[in-house]
């Protein structure tokens, strides 16, 4: 196919709207992602995550930076939200990155989440794979930064890395809510500021509860600062970068890089099966009116979800005698 | 209490009276519309009365001019000593062009002149930067070296006319080079005097003339603080600007508290940073603000504002000189408020609002003029603009009695409601930990990105009316006469700038750069440095990129 | 199965830090359902130009007060046409006199918008002539 061709010799426009295509669903898109997806897995996905405002944009446009300063190429895939009012949204994240616009070995593309049900929207994983079949060496992924899809972006980074901030007065309950346990790495942002040391040791603290890491990998907390001194900042994003590389390679070097691929393939199985099963069915049936027909009978409590829906699951799906 | 207990019994009585009245007379005739309110989206009630300002204490919060509270103003005799200055910002094309404007306007009889830098001096950039591509003297006058500033001031009185430069990043830069320009011409620093805008806060807030991060940003404001204390003590060396907050959409109280938690952030970093005693250097601060089209509320704000500012500066910073409480302010009328549409009906707007202007209590006022939507004013245009000013001045009597409508019922109230709101927004960015780290959240910005969606809206919607655009719409269009700048104006100044760098001693320009670079590194007072670079013919790219190397580059991060 | 999503880049180049109107707009267009991006202030237009191909966008609407306009926008088009994207529609708007019009109309700006004009108004004309420019 000429597009599997053009995407695997790194074609831009390309490759953008073949996204986009994923993003609007349209089949064939599906097709050319079967084609390519034997192509696939050799970029190291980095995920970013944490609270909006902790600055994962500008680090991600730093470790960019440091990652072409080693000629490696770098595809960047920014999320935002979908308003669920309108279905429209600001996708902003792009600004910190527009030094990187000219280099034709940096790709950034932003994403809307579409209100995609489990959080990153399901393009995410697709353009990854998109990203990887173009040859980037690496596929950074920044998160919206609220809610579940932080702890979704484990089903697709090799590599997580937690940014945090001192003064926004949620860093710790977002460890407490399941931060910690999907982070592979910590970076303190603007350390130099008031509570950094309070974070820091909470940090500390924390981890230490932790009895034992796979892979014996502990989180390593990286202290970002930058006042007044663009060349220390620097350094802690060369430690950053760096860091992220040992990772991969304690994840290769453990056996584990197994496990977190194999997890991606288990969600997107589960997301192929619900689109394959699940889209055909819903489509019949609002297309025929019974959906329609259905909700007004719950509506008059003529009848409850759990007996409509064994009702459609016997008539379309066929379970062969065991 | 401002008012007897008979007075406000009666008064009380009346309002029921009234009231009933009104009840009766709206059932026959109902109110044009619903929301009486100001353009900023505050309610106005139908009457005031003694009973909004029962709790008004006469002598903490009004007393006389130049006392405490100094919500009367700072002249103890007004404006009968001497009126506001009549300072027209102008600037455009070459340095030639913008010396030949300014002499034509001293002869006009403006009493103060005020620089506009096109956008590459704006942002620290040179003629000849790729960035700088077709803005050449746009905007405002185009200034690399020293060579060009000393063209600008050809024939100006520097130790007797004050002038107002409007430059950000690059202030120490052009500061340095009027301090040059007045040495080389023999006067002494302590005899200039004017302003450098140098309020960088303010941009990161609103207007997005970005170089460097906010923290380092604010120590160069502090270096220059600092100098001008020591050696150029005539000197405003920052002028604490509301103008651009109100002009990216903020409301008036909007304005009004980010404008002075501003000038709190200011005067907190020099007295952690420099350790100066508070009163050798508040009494130096200035501000700018906007006035706007709703003159009772622009009014009341710019009276809010001097008595925030006053309180502030005894009760919060103990400042011990009365000088120090003072707040001295320049006005421009709001160019957001003139309209593409009918651009002659903009002459009425300006006089509108510089009569408020006039009313607040303001030293010094721009007036916009009647095609300012459209591009730098022409001359013609410009000169009614002054026009504007000196009628108000000299024949509408508005300057014969000191705060005239001090103690009107509705003017206090609402210049207390106003303080109060304010009040509210400092306190609640002193909680985010200061200017600095609400901007970091992006609190200011989204407040302002509020105000002007919402602000869109109401236009979109005839809530507010703009004549001319969403009523009394015309279809025949006025044509204006419209200045064009000439595009030969940026080969010519890049030739300019080659000519200069081909002259000049390049190893004392190298020498000089790096002497710089060393004081930024060890956190130095650059000023000392920056003077000693334009005079060895540096340009204002070349210190620029100096501070982007050592503090970093900061660009918008544009939340929403 | 999904409708196509408009997707709009509101673009400032030049050094012009005057974003009131632009992220009015940005807004306004996040609110009529389309995706938006936003490139920032003082872009250069080789940077528009690579951020609307990658982006791929449909239509990219430049804002400048500065007066800078007649170079910068037809330079902008001329960037985003030299990377091949052909089929981007362009638009206009800030502080621009009439007698500047026809050099942008042809230097290929499709619309321009001035002081005045509605939000409503602008959604309006971009649902009438901005189309999704993928084929199926």
């Amino acid at each position: 196919m000429e597009i599997t061709k053009k995407v695997r010799g790194g074609d831009v426009r390309a490759a953008t709207r073949l996204i986009r295509n994923l993003e609007d669903r349209i089949p064939h898109a599906k097709d050319t992602i079967k084609h390519i997806f034997s192509h696939t897995g050799k970029a190291h996905v980095i995920g970013f995550t944490g609270s909006p405002g902790a600055g994962k944009s500008t680090m991600i446009d730093s470790v960019v930076a440091e990652l072409r300063k080693r000629d490696k190429t770098v595809g960047v895939l920014l999320v935002d939200p979908t308003s669920p009012f309108t279905g429209g949204a600001i996708l902003g994240d792009r600004i910190r990155m527009q030094r990187h616009a000219l280099d034709p070995g940096v790709f950034v593309r932003s994403l809307a989440t579409r209100g995609a049900l489990g959080g990153l929207s399901k393009a995410v994983g697709d353009a990854i794979h998109v990203m990887d079949a173009m040859g980037k060496d690496y596929v950074i992924v920044e998160t919206v930064g609220t809610g579940q899809q932080e702890v979704d972006i484990i089903n697709h980074a090799h590599t997580v890395v937690v940014v945090l901030v001192p003064g926004m007065g949620d860093e710790i309950q977002a460890i407490k809510a399941g931060i910690l346990e999907i982070a592979d790495v910590f970076v303190i942002n603007k350390a130099d500021r008031d509570g950094a040391g309070k974070l820091y040791r909470e940090l500390v603290y924390m981890l230490s509860m932790v009895d034992e890491f796979p892979g014996g990998w502990k989180p390593p907390i990286i202290r970002a600062e930058n006042i007044f001194d663009a060349d220390s900042f620097q350094r802690s994003l060369d430690e950053l970068t760096n860091t992220i590389g040992q990772h991969y390679q304690n994840l290769i070097d453990k056996g584990l890089l197994g496990d977190r691929i194999r997890r991606k393939a288990v969600l997107e199985l589960n997301e192929a099966l619900l689109a394959a099963i699940l889209d055909p069915v819903l489509t019949k049936l609002v297309e025929s009116g019974e959906m329609k027909e259905m909700t007004e009978k719950l509506l008059k409590k003529e009848t409850d979800p759990y007996t409509l829906a064994e009702m459609i699951a016997s008539r379309y799906l066929v379970m062969p005698a065991e | 209490m401002y008012f007897s207990k008979e007075l406000l019994d009666s008064s009380s009585r009346m309002r029921q009276r009234w009231e009933d009245e009104v009840k009766k007379a709206v059932a026959k005739w109902p109110d044009q519309k619903e929301d009486w309110t100001t353009v900023s989206s505050l309610d106005i009630k139908r009457l005031y009365t003694p009973e909004d300002i029962k709790d008004l204490k006469f002598d903490e919060d009004i007393g006389y001019p130049g006392q405490y509270p100094f919500i009367r103003g700072n002249q103890v005799t007004g404006y009968r000593g001497k009126f506001w200055t009549f300072r027209m910002f102008s600037g455009f094309g070459s340095a030639y062009d913008t010396n030949q404007r300014w002499h034509q306007l001293l002869k006009a009889g403006q009493t103060g002149l005020s620089t506009a830098f096109d956008f590459p001096t704006l942002m620290g950039y040179d003629t000849d930067d790729p960035k700088a591509r077709g803005e050449c003297g746009k905007c405002g006058v185009a200034i690399d070296t020293l060579e060009d500033f000393m063209v600008l001031v050809d024939g100006v009185p520097m130790d007797k006319i004050t002038t107002s430069m409007t430059i950000n990043p690059p202030a120490t830069a052009l500061w340095a080079m009027y301090c040059a320009a007045a040495e080389i011409k023999g006067i002494p620093l302590t005899k200039i005097g004017g302003t450098i805008q140098n309020d960088m806060l303010k941009e990161f807030i609103a207007q997005k003339t970005l170089m460097c991060p906010p923290e380092p940003s604010v120590k160069l404001i502090s270096d220059t603080v600092e100098f001008g204390t020591k050696f150029v003590p005539r000197w405003n060396t920052i002028s604490i600007s509301g103008y651009h907050i109100r002009e990216a959409g903020s409301t008036a109280v909007q304005e009004l508290a980010f404008t002075l938690r501003d000038g709190m952030e200011y005067v907190e970093d020099v007295l952690k940073r420099k350790g100066l005693d508070v009163d050798t250097f508040a009494p130096r601060l200035s501000f700018f603000f906007n006035s706007h089209i709703d003159f009772f509320e622009e009014i009341a704000k710019l009276r809010a504002a001097r008595r925030i500012w006053a309180k502030a500066m005894r009760d919060r910073y103990k400042a011990k000189d009365e000088r120090s409480w003072w707040m001295r302010f320049h006005t421009q009328t709001a160019g957001c408020s003139l309209t593409a549409q009918q651009p002659y009906n903009n002459v009425v707007r300006t006089a509108t609002e510089a009569l408020a202007a006039v009313l607040g209590g303001t030293q010094s006022l721009h007036t916009n003029s009647l095609d300012e939507v459209w591009c730098l004013p022409t001359d013609h245009a410009v000169e009614i603009a002054l026009r504007t000013q000196q009628i108000i001045a000299e024949e509408t009597g508005a300057a014969n009695t000191i705060d005239p409508l001090a103690g009107s019922y509705f003017v206090e109230a609402l210049t207390n409601e106003m303080e109060q709101q304010a009040w509210d927004y400092i306190h609640k960015i002193d909680d985010m930990g200061g200017m600095v780290a609400a901007i970091d959240k992006g609190f200011p910005q989204m407040e302002l990105a509020d105000a002007a969606y919402k602000f869109q809206r109401q236009i979109d919607s005839n809530e507010k009316i703009m004549v001319g655009v969403n009523k009394y719409v015309t279809e025949d269009e006025q044509e204006i006469p419209l200045l064009d700048i000439d595009d030969a104006i940026e080969t010519q100044q890049i030739e300019r700038l080659n000519a200069v760098r081909r002259k000049r001693d390049d190893k004392a320009a190298k020498k000089s750069l790096n002497d710089l670079k060393d004081a930024c590194k060890k956190g130095e007072n650059v000023m000392p440095y920056c003077i000693e670079a334009v005079k060895n013919l540096c340009s204002v790219q070349e210190i620029c990129d100096v501070y982007r190397e050592v503090y970093g580059e900061f660009r918008d991060p544009a939340m929403y | 199965m999904a409708k196509r999503k408009l997707r709009i880049m509101v673009a400032k180049p030049g050094l012009d830090g005057h974003d009131r109107g632009a992220r009015v707009l940005a807004r306004c267009f996040r609110d009529a359902g389309y995706e938006t991006i936003y490139t920032g202030c003082h872009q250069t237009p080789e940077q528009i130009a690579a951020a609307a191909i990658q982006e791929d966008i449909d239509c990219v609407g430049l804002s400048c007060m500065s007066g800078a306009h007649k170079y910068l926008f037809p330079e902008c088009v001329k960037q985003i046409r030299a990377l091949g994207g052909d089929d981007i529609q362009i638009i206009g708007g800030g502080i621009i006199p009439k007698q500047d019009y026809q050099l942008l109309y042809d230097a290929g700006l499709k619309g321009i918008f001035t002081p005045g004009i509605t939000l409503d108004d602008i959604v309006a004309w971009i649902n009438e002539n901005i189309v999704p420019n993928v084929k199926e």
